[in-house]
């Protein structure tokens, strides 16, 4: 008899009742069950640590938790795709009911109503923000859903070369790179104010605001991309939707982006959500989960998944994609963070980190030694700062007041398309959460260096 | 009026919308207003719902009533391990000092988070018997991808370009070759032998200079550990390719072996299956990547290393790094952060006899419904099954109830319906997995169920054949959802 005397607090069967039921099989034991593992390889050693009570593993978190600076417990200006703002109360008590948390993927329609509605709903709104005709149910974060995007226009355009601006986040390129290594994929870096868009071009890949926080033109790249028969695949900021055209207005055939501004905490880089939108007639290469609108037996209206036969679990390696689980109780989040908002909230936030974002960088360009390089153009609420220092060492000093700096853009990969003279830049990020308070504390913390 | 919300769910958002409603009060502006953008760079036309904040909660609430949950309901979701999801580990992963850091961060002011992710990974290393581990893949099949990725990888890296097939079990998930093809294999069809373990001549057929790998989920999707493993491995390695295996059904294994000593070279988990993460209707999930030694280097980045100051682990500072030939990064920061603390908190509650007890029951419950309900549902293969029970409504189908029928009439009892038509290779399946975490009140319900519905099947076949007939809706008309899709709400639709 194997049967361990410690058993988890998580498990009903008692001594008394596995012996029941084990008689049930002709066994004495739990270990008779596994008698198909070659003896050899059976109950090896694990050395974890002891199980600690639910009290000693609170302690033991906490103690954890409380080596690392939270964005809350001082002001921080570090965004980068990643963005510190406000979530409504009503987000995380709506997500974690049981009903929603420990949920499937909404396979049995009958009983999945309420996650199918709500994937619905996501999909309008996101839809809706971007400015496109259909959005899917999600993806993992904003990173994968661009590569998925390039990959998606490589099948609409039956072409392999892809362009790149030298604008969209160098970590959303390195994932690109990752996910087209093993697809016969040319990925070209174009410079973003001349980017070169070929005949055999699937797609021009730019961002919305672009990393560095600048807005660029997208109906003239949109022009551009179409002119040579290639899309136009963004990656938007939608939080930044709320107030600035979306790309769906210019004409953009693929938009993706992180949905984490949507009311998805930072968690130290997810669980995020990515959102994915296209145009209707691209419906069929899309990756991953859709929600359809149907009726009943009775014609009542209900919902379903939908034009499942793209995905990997009816097409197997024909799959447009081989996601399965995403990131359903963050599309949740995002459509509660959304209704909550609604068509005024959204605008004035987005407006709030505008107006904060530009008071900052005023402040900062007229401190002596600092400059804002991309200025001259339009940007929401992130902007590069070329500094009198090197941005490590600021942002050392500025973390003895407590002030979480932006991220230092001087060193690889993010400095890899920046012109030289930019040698100490920093991409300092402004949003609703920072109150005038905390704007002239990291202005001042920055004439320290002037 | 629908069935378990008081709360009205007919009406979508922007179908409430009223003018003038808000759910959220922003601050005011406390810095001077600045010039706006050119006016051609805005919006006048975001097309969001206008609702209030008591409106949101009760249409949401009377929403997630709509569903059945773990825990609301049993959920014997074969291949899915639907598990109780403890609660003090949603608590952990909402602490400030986790769910409120930025993923770029100083990893000085980090250090704690990192701390957990390297402790993680020597956890799942001991679990599996794997030298390497990535947290950074998001899902199971992000981390298969990362796998076959890293496959490539190796064998290119040994200048071997010409293993371009990548061999897979017909009883596979559908993810496997859905990423064999993303990481640019051409997928081939490994059969099984007739008690259901991988088909050895079949192998050596395919074992040859074109072979990447296999693909092996162990237990398979039948339910089954397969007898042959070890000389599969074998096999395999022998002619040059590398094992992956799909680690979705773990929960039959832990504890009771490790995937490294038998032969596999790399695999993924589903923290989100074995590992109690909740599923949340279809994630997040997070897909660890665990290894051999031979392909650590290969690993997805980021990585979590150590650096012993004092030799004795008091003084050690964590960092992320990228290990040296690695595939790349697949995400866009360090993997599913929230997630992986979960499983972190789960695993701490365990142990080594905790975490064997979890595979002794799982597998316990499981063999008591094969051994309850064999003799009025066909047991395609008669064999001691692991975590979950592979049966089949063969016998039903001949009273022309279907296993679909069989399922969509369980709702109706109240549980929800086992993975169906799964795997591809057993006519009418019902793939049913308890896990550990339901009792044996619930076992015996549910199997009572089961036969209810088999003597439906001869007293009423199409009453059955109509099920369910108790749900918030009836059977929904897919096909005419795929002819005409309906994706979005529209005005005046």
């Amino acid at each position: 008899m194997t049967t361990a005397h410690f058993q988890s607090h998580y498990i009903p069967n008692t001594e008394q009742e596995q012996a029941e039921m084990l008689a049930t099989l002709g066994l004495t034991a739990i270990d008779q069950l596994f008698h198909d593992i070659p003896d050899e390889f059976r109950n090896p050693p694990l050395d974890l640590p002891e199980p600690l009570s639910e009290l000693d593993i609170q302690r033991e978190l906490a103690g954890l938790a409380s080596k690392n600076r939270a964005l809350g417990s001082g002001p921080s200006f570090l965004g980068a795709g990643s963005y510190h703002h406000f979530i409504p109360s009503i987000v995380k008590a709506l997500m974690t009911r049981g009903e929603f948390l420990t949920a499937y993927t909404p396979y049995q329609p009958e009983v999945s109503q309420g996650t199918l509605q709500v994937i619905y709903e996501f999909q309008t709104l996101i839809s809706s923000l971007f400015g496109m005709e259909v959005a899917n149910a999600g993806m993992y974060d904003g990173a994968t859903s661009l590569a998925e995007g390039v990959l998606m226009a490589c099948r609409v355009t039956r072409r392999d070369r892809v362009a790149v601006s030298d604008t969209v986040s160098p970590l959303y390129l390195q994932v690109i790179r990752t996910y087209c290594q093993a697809q016969g994929v040319r990925i070209e870096v174009v410079r973003h104010w001349q980017p070169e868009v070929g005949d055999d071009t699937a797609c021009l890949v730019v961002q919305h605001p672009n990393f560095y926080g600048g807005i660029e033109d997208l109906g003239e790249l949109a022009q551009l991309a179409h002119g040579h028969g290639a899309l136009l695949v963004v990656s938007a900021d939608p939080l930044a939707c709320g107030m600035l055209n979306p790309p769906g207005h210019y004409s953009a055939d693929i938009v993706t982006g992180e949905g984490q501004p949507l009311g998805i905490p930072a968690s130290y880089g997810g669980p995020y959500l990515g959102l994915f939108t296209c145009k209707e007639q691209y419906i069929r290469q899309m990756p991953s989960r859709l929600v359809g609108r149907t009726v009943d037996t009775q014609g009542r209206t209900g919902y379903v998944l939908t034009l499942q036969t793209r995905e990997q679990h009816i097409r197997r390696e024909r799959a447009t994609s081989n996601i399965c689980t995403n990131e359903a109780l963050y599309a949740l989040a995002a459509t509660i963070y959304l209704a909550a908002m609604g068509r005024q909230g959204l605008k004035q936030v987005a407006e709030l980190c505008y107006h904060k974002a530009h008071y900052a960088a005023a402040e900062i360009e007229a401190l002596p030694g600092y400059s804002i390089p991309f200025k001259r153009g339009p940007f929401f609420q992130e902007f590069v700062v070329q500094c009198p220092a090197p941005p490590a060492q600021i942002n050392g000093r500025l973390m003895e007041r407590n002030i979480l700096g932006g991220l230092d853009i001087s060193v690889p990969p993010y400095s890899d398309p920046l012109p030289s003279e930019l040698d100490k830049g920093m991409l300092l990020c402004v949003t609703e959460m920072n109150s005038k308070n905390d704007i002239d504390a990291l202005v001042a913390g920055l004439a320290e260096f002037s | 009026m629908l069935k378990g919300g008081s709360r009205d769910t007919g009406r979508l958002l922007m179908e409430r919308s009223v003018p003038g409603r808000m759910g959220v009060v922003t601050p005011p502006l406390d810095v001077p207003q600045q010039p706006m953008p050119d006016a051609s760079l805005l919006r006048d036309d975001l097309g969001l719902p206008e609702v209030s904040e008591p409106e949101v909660v009760q249409y949401f609430t009377a929403l997630s009533q709509l569903n059945f949950s773990i825990d609301t309901q049993f959920y014997p979701l074969g291949s899915c391990t639907m598990k109780y999801n403890p609660k003090v580990n949603d608590e952990m992963a909402f602490l400030p000092g986790f769910a409120a850091i930025h993923p770029l961060q100083p990893e000085e002011q980090s250090q704690g988070a990192l701390e957990l992710l390297y402790r993680l990974q020597e956890f799942l290393g001991k679990i599996t018997g794997m030298a390497g581990v990535s947290l950074a893949t998001l899902a199971g099949a992000h981390g298969e991808l990362a796998g076959v990725l890293m496959m490539r990888a190796y064998h290119h890296a040994q200048g071997d370009t010409g293993r371009t097939k990548m061999a897979i079990p017909d009883s596979a998930h559908g993810t496997n070759p859905a990423s064999a093809a993303m990481a640019g294999f051409d997928v081939v069809s490994l059969a099984s032998d007739k008690d259901g373990n991988v088909d050895l001549e079949a192998l050596h057929e395919l074992a040859g200079p074109d072979l990447a790998g296999v693909m092996i989920t162990l237990p398979s999707t039948l339910g089954l550990f397969d007898q042959n493993i070890v000389e599969v491995c074998r096999i395999v390695h022998e002619a040059g390719g590398l094992v992956y295996g799909d680690g979705a059904n773990m929960n039959a294994l832990l504890g009771r072996t490790k995937l490294g000593d038998l032969g596999f070279d790399v695999i993924h988990l589903n923290l989100h299956k074995t590992f109690s993460t909740p599923h949340g209707g279809g994630g997040p999930g997070a897909g660890p990547v665990c290894c051999a030694p031979i392909l650590a280097r290969y690993l997805a980045a980021p990585v979590v290393t150590a650096t012993d100051f004092n030799g004795n682990g008091s003084g050690s500072t964590y960092s992320l790094s990228t290990p040296e030939q690695s595939i790349g990064k697949m995400s866009g920061y360090h993997g599913n952060f929230g997630v992986l603390v979960r499983a972190y908190t789960y695993i701490r509650t365990l142990g080594d006899a905790g975490i064997k007890s979890i595979s002794g029951n799982a597998v316990l419950n499981a063999n008591y419904l094969l051994q309850a309900l064999k003799d009025i549902y066909y047991l395609p293969y008669d064999r001691t099954c692991m975590h979950e029970v592979v049966l089949s409504a063969d016998w039903q189908r001949a009273r022309g109830v279907s296993g679909l029928d069989v399922a969509k009439r369980l709702l109706d009892y109240g549980f929800h319906a086992p993975t169906m038509y799964f795997p591809l290779i057993v006519h009418e399946a019902l793939m049913i997995e308890p896990t550990e975490a339901e009792n044996r009140d619930t076992l015996d319900a549910f199997i009572q169920a089961l036969r209810d519905i088999n003597q439906e099947s001869f007293d009423d076949p199409d009453f059955v054949h109509h099920a369910p007939h108790t749900t918030t809706v009836s059977r929904l008309d897919e096909a005419g959802a795929a002819r005409h899709p309906d994706l979005r709400w529209r005005p005046e639709a």
